[in-house]
C-alpha cells in the first residue's frame, strides 16, 4: 500500500493505492511532499508510448492476452490534432450508493479527458453493451465503435465511509492492460481518486505528466465595481469543489500556492494596509509578510518554497524584493529610484528572475540572476509586456501584452525569442501554467457596455500552450488572477 | 476629528429641517448653514476640489491638477488639524500589480506638491488602490480619464 497524499481541505484522510493481482509492483517516484507517490502497476508494456515516455522502465508483459506490442505511437503533438479515442464506462458496482459513485468518477475522468483537448471520450450511447467475463474486456465490442483506449473498474463499499475503487487501462487493438490500480480511501475523497486516474491515463498514453489532481486559487469578484468585493477562493482544476476563503472586507489580490505546502502567498487590504500575506489553508490564519514601509505586492514562492519574491513601492517606483518565510532578513534585488519593477517570477532552477519593469520608458519584460545581477531586456514587440510566469518545464516564459486597442496572452522563449500569441481580447491577463507546462490559465474581461458598468464580467480561461482548446472554466462569481496549484499527488 | 463629527451632526440637522412636514420655513433659531461645515470632507469636496487627473499611463500634474493641490494646501493650512489621505488610482487598461504601482506613483505625485507647498508629511499618507476602485464604471475614454486619479481624503 502506499500514501498517495493528504488533502488537508477535507479532513486529512489518505489515500492508498494498490497495484492490482498478476502486475508487478513499481515504485514510479517520491513525491513532493516526502511521500511515496503513485504506485503504478504495470501488466503490459506501455503501448501508447510516445517518445517522452522512453525513459520511464517498462515492465515485462504479464498476462498480456494478445502479445502487448505497442500499435500506436501517440505523443501529444499528434493528439492534439487526432485527439485519442477512449471510452470510459461507468466503473461497476454492486449497486446503490457504490453505482452512483461508479457513475460520478467516471463522469470527471471524461470531463478532465474530453476538456484537456488531447482525448475524445467516445459517447456512452455508443456503447454495446454484451457483457464482459471477468476483468478481461471484450475488446472486440469496444475497437467496432472506435476506441482506442478503455478504462475500466470497479468500486466496492468497504463499510462506513471507506471504498475501494479499482481502474484499469487498456490498449485495444493489442487487446493488452496498460495499466492496473486500486485506491482505498474515504467517500469524501472520490474526486481526487478520479483525478489521480485522469493523471495516470493522461501519463500513460501521452507519456508526460498529467494535471488533473490540482487546485486553482484565483479571486472571486462580486459587486459593482467601484465598490467591489475581492475574495480569495480556491477549487479544484474543474472548477468543482469551490470555496471562499476570505469574507470580502478587504480586497485581496495576486494569490500564489507554495510549490511544496498547502499555503498561500496574495496580497490583502486588510486594515486598509496593502500588504503581501501568507495564508494557511489548513487553519484558514493569515499572516503579514516582511516589515516594509511600502505597499507589498506581486508575490511569488521560490521554487525551493523557502523564500517569496515580491516588489514593494518605494513613493514614485517599485523595488523588488526577496523574503524568508523561516526568519532572516529581507534582501532587496532590484534599486532603480523611480522605475516600476514588478511581477517578479522565478525561472523553475530557481537561478533566474523574470520580472516587469518600465525602466525603459514602457512596461517591458527583463531577466536578472535570483541575485539581482545580470539584468537584461528580453521583450522588444511594439506594446506593452507584463505579469511574466516562467513555464515549469523552464521553455518558455507567458505573458500579458497589451498594444492597440487589445490584450494578449502570448509566449516566448527566455530569451524573448519565438513570441506568439495565444489568445486575444479586449482584455485579457494574468498567464498561469499548469504543472505539466502544458496548459495556460488567465482571465478575461468584457468591456462594460453602459456608464453603470453593464455588460462587465471577468471569467478564468483556460488554453493549451499551442493556442488551441481555449476554454471558460466554470466559476460561481467572477473570476480572476489565476494561480495552478502542482500536483496534489 | 472634531470637525468631521461637527459636518456629521450638520447634515442630521439639514435633513431634519428639509424632511419638517408642515413648512418650508426654517427655524429662525438654529445656528445652520446652507452648504457643507466649513474644514469638512464635504467641503473640501465641493470649495477645494478632492481630485487630480492624469494621463494614460502618467503621474505628471497637469496644470488644471497644479490648481487644484494649491487650493488643498491652502486649504489644509487653514484646517491645520485636518490629516488626509491621497489615494491614487488607474483606468482598466493596464495589468493589475503595475497599476499598483502605477496608483501609488501618481499618489506620490500629489503627496510631493501638497508637501511642497507647506503641508507637513505627516498629515499625509498614500494609498494605491490600482484599478479597483474606478469611480466611473464605463468602458470608455471618458471613464477612463476620471479614473486616472489621485483623490484626497479626510482622514
Amino acid at each position: 500500500m502506499k500514501h498517495i497524499g493528504g488533502d488537508r481541505l477535507t479532513g486529512g484522510e489518505m489515500i492508498h493505492s494498490e497495484t492490482l493481482p498478476g502486475s508487478r509492483p513499481r515504485l514510479l517516484r517520491v513525491g513532493r511532499r516526502g511521500l511515496i507517490a503513485g504506485a503504478a502497476g504495470l501488466l503490459a508494456a506501455p503501448s501508447f508510448a510516445g517518445g517522452a515516455f522512453a525513459q520511464a522502465t517498462p515492465a515485462p508483459a504479464a498476462p498480456a492476452p494478445a502479445g502487448g506490442q505497442a500499435t500506436a505511437e501517440i505523443t501529444v503533438d499528434r493528439a492534439r490534432t487526432a485527439p485519442i479515442p477512449i471510452a470510459i464506462p461507468d466503473l461497476v458496482a454492486a449497486g446503490g450508493d457504490a453505482a452512483q459513485l461508479g457513475r460520478d468518477i467516471a463522469g470527471v475522468i471524461t470531463n478532465n479527458l474530453a476538456r484537456c483537448g488531447l482525448f475524445r471520450p467516445i459517447d456512452p450511447a455508443a456503447f454495446i453493451k454484451s457483457g464482459s467475463a471477468g476483468d478481461v474486456p471484450n475488446f472486440a465490442d469496444w475497437k467496432v465503435i472506435g476506441a482506442q483506449a478503455l478504462v475500466t473498474g470497479k468500486v466496492d463499499s468497504l463499510g462506513g465511509d471507506k471504498v475501494r475503487v479499482e481502474f484499469r487501462l487498456w490498449d485495444v487493438l493489442p487487446q493488452a492492460q496498460i495499466q492496473g490500480t486500486a485506491y482505498t480511501t474515504t467517500l469524501s475523497n472520490w474526486r481526487r481518486i478520479a483525478h489521480i486516474i485522469s493523471d495516470v491515463i493522461y501519463e500513460r498514453l501521452l507519456g508526460e505528466k498529467g494535471y488533473f489532481d490540482t487546485r486553482i486559487v484565483y479571486i472571486a469578484g462580486s459587486g459593482p465595481r467601484d465598490r467591489r468585493v475581492k475574495r480569495l477562493a480556491i477549487m479544484d482544476q474543474d472548477g468543482e469543489r469551490n470555496q471562499f476563503l476570505t469574507d470580502g472586507r478587504f480586497l485581496a489580490l495576486s494569490p500564489r500556492y507554495h510549490p511544496t505546502r498547502d499555503q498561500i502567498a496574495f496580497m490583502s487590504y486588510l486594515d486598509n494596509k496593502p500588504r503581501v500575506y501568507l495564508f494557511d489553508l489548513g487553519t484558514g490564519r493569515q499572516s503579514i509578510l516582511g516589515n516594509f514601509q511600502g505597499i507589498t505586492l506581486s508575490p511569488r514562492f521560490a521554487p525551493d518554497g523557502n523564500s517569496v519574491i515580491m516588489s514593494e513601492t518605494n513613493g514614485p517606483g517599485a523595488d523588488i524584493w526577496t523574503v524568508g518565510l523561516h526568519g532572516g532578513r529581507a534582501r532587496k534585488l532590484t534599486d532603480t529610484g523611480g522605475a516600476i519593477d514588478v511581477s517578479p517570477c522565478y525561472s523553475p532552477d530557481g537561478t533566474q528572475v523574470v520580472f516587469n519593469s518600465d525602466r525603459g520608458g514602457d512596461q517591458q519584460l527583463y531577466v536578472m540572476g535570483a541575485d539581482g545581477s545580470n539584468v537584461r531586456r528580453i521583450s522588444f514587440g511594439k506594446a506593452r509586456y507584463a505579469t511574466p510566469v516562467w513555464s515549469p518545464r523552464g521553455d518558455l516564459i507567458a505573458y500579458t501584452r497589451f498594444g492597440g486597442s487589445t490584450f494578449q496572452i502570448g509566449v516566448m522563449r527566455p530569451d524573448g525569442s519565438g513570441e506568439r500569441v495565444l489568445s486575444e481580447s479586449y482584455y485579457v491577463e494574468g498567464p498561469t501554467f499548469a504543472p505539466n507546462g502544458r496548459v495556460i490559465m488567465f482571465w478575461r474581461e468584457t468591456a462594460a457596455r453602459d456608464s453603470r458598468g453593464n455588460g462587465f464580467s471577468s471569467r478564468l480561461v483556460s488554453i493549451d500552450i499551442t493556442g488551441f482548446n481555449e476554454r471558460v472554466v466554470t466559476t460561481p462569481t467572477d473570476a480572476s488572477d489565476p494561480a495552478w496549484s502542482p500536483l496534489q499527488s | 476629528m472634531n470637525t468631521k463629527i461637527l459636518g456629521a451632526f450638520a447634515a442630521v440637522a439639514l435633513l431634519a429641517a428639509c424632511s419638517s412636514p408642515e413648512t418650508a420655513a426654517p427655524t429662525p433659531a438654529a445656528p445652520v448653514t446652507a452648504g457643507p461645515t466649513p474644514g469638512s470632507q464635504e467641503d473640501l469636496v465641493a470649495n477645494v476640489g478632492d481630485r487630480v487627473f492624469f494621463d494614460f499611463d502618467k503621474s505628471a500634474l497637469k496644470s488644471d491638477g497644479q490648481a487644484t493641490l494649491d487650493r488643498q494646501a491652502a486649504w489644509l493650512a487653514k484646517w491645520s488639524q485636518n490629516r488626509v489621505q491621497v489615494a491614487g488610482n488607474c483606468d482598466e487598461r493596464g495589468t493589475e500589480e503595475y497599476n499598483i504601482a502605477l496608483g501609488m506613483r501618481r499618489a506620490t505625485a500629489a503627496a510631493n506638491y501638497l508637501m511642497a507647498k507647506g503641508v507637513a508629511k505627516a498629515r499625509i499618507e498614500t494609498i494605491s488602490y490600482g484599478k479597483d476602485r474606478p469611480v466611473a464604471l464605463g468602458s470608455n475614454e471618458q471613464a477612463w480619464a476620471q479614473n486616472r486619479n489621485a483623490i484626497t481624503s479626510v482622514k
